[in-house]
């Protein structure tokens, strides 16, 4: 089986598995302050690294190229609270615009 | 249950959710075709994980060339705030059997944000389904549509699709962020990534930031 297959049916069992827990525990068990911080900074920090290698790594490289330009206009949408589909296809448009053109 | 968004303020709310969410998705189906996932892998993510953020970034990690172990990890640690929500929807939906399960599965940040919104247990389980069957309706088709306009494109980056992505992972961060220390733990998060990337395998930078959230997070 692929790397990727594996992906799809691992993750798909363990979300599932998350969601479930929670319907199923006690709540006391999970009511715990410094877990909820914890647990309010893991999404933000999982995908900023994201971002991070998204935007400027090319496999172990890391380049500055359209990318950057695209989620530098992605941001300033957000900045001007724009829709998240006006976010996406602004990056998209100006990416694509400086890939093709220079 | 009859839906009726024009009388009933509820019924608007969750629909109009479900769609604004559910265009998203095609942006998810094109991540995952351009990620090197087949159609039917990249909706089978949606059919089965159905969680936005885990679902972009096992095909971000997987593109990145990073390996199962590490996508799991990282789309494991971002579900958990679904057990959260779970918790906090149990007491109001008191279902059991296949009725747990099939709540369990539409139990994200949409539904949940729509049910806290309510007043009472009635009106807050009447957003809280139809938010998650209604995001999960149209995820799912955008995600399939966004896919195969994907599979229709050659070179990613000719439409822009290699800035797309990460431009939709900042519109996932971008409401999270609400004060100046999230704000550095994001920053935080970014350099980290970038200065791994260069000296570990692919994904080892996206996982191990958690350790970043623990140190923040652990004194108030």
């Amino acid at each position: 089986m692929s790397q990727i297959w594996i992906a799809v049916i691992g993750a798909s069992v363990t979300a599932f598995l998350n969601k479930y827990f929670g319907h199923s525990v006690p709540e006391k068990w999970l009511d715990k302050p410094r877990f909820k911080r914890i647990n309010t900074l893991v999404p933000i920090v999982l995908l900023s690294a994201l971002v991070g290698v998204q935007t400027f790594a090319d496999k172990k490289e890391l380049v500055i190229d359209q990318r950057l330009a695209g989620v530098g206009v992605a941001l300033i949408a957000l900045k001007f609270k724009a829709p998240f589909p006006v976010v996406v296809v602004s990056a998209a448009i100006t990416s694509a615009a400086i890939y093709n053109w220079f | 249950m009859s839906i009726n968004p024009r009388s009933n303020p509820i019924d608007r709310t969750a629909l109009s959710v479900a769609f604004t969410v559910g265009l998203y998705g095609a942006a998810f189906g094109a991540a995952g075709v351009t990620a090197g996932f087949s159609i039917i892998q990249t909706c089978l993510l949606s059919l089965l994980l159905f969680s936005g953020a885990s679902q972009f970034a096992v095909v971000g990690i997987m593109g990145a060339g990073g390996g199962a172990i590490s996508a799991i990890a990282t789309a494991t640690l971002l579900g958990f705030r679904n057990a959260l929500y779970g918790l906090q929807m149990a007491p109001i939906l008191k279902v059991k059997g296949i009725k747990r399960i099939l709540a369990a599965q539409i139990t994200i940040d949409e539904s949940t944000a729509v049910a806290t919104l309510q007043e009472n247990d009635a009106d807050r389980k009447r957003g809280f389904y139809i938010t998650g069957i209604g995001v999960y309706v149209f995820w799912n088709l955008f995600t399939f549509l966004g896919a195969l306009g994907a599979s229709a494109i050659g070179d990613p980056s000719v439409w822009g699709l290699d800035a797309a992505v990460p431009a939709a992972f900042c519109g996932l961060i971008w409401p999270r962020l609400k004060n100046k220390t999230q704000f550095i733990v994001s920053a935080a998060g970014i350099s980290w990534a970038l200065i791994l990337t260069p000296l570990t395998p692919a994904g080892v930078p996206i996982i191990t930031t958690v350790l970043l959230a623990i140190i923040f997070g652990w004194k108030k």
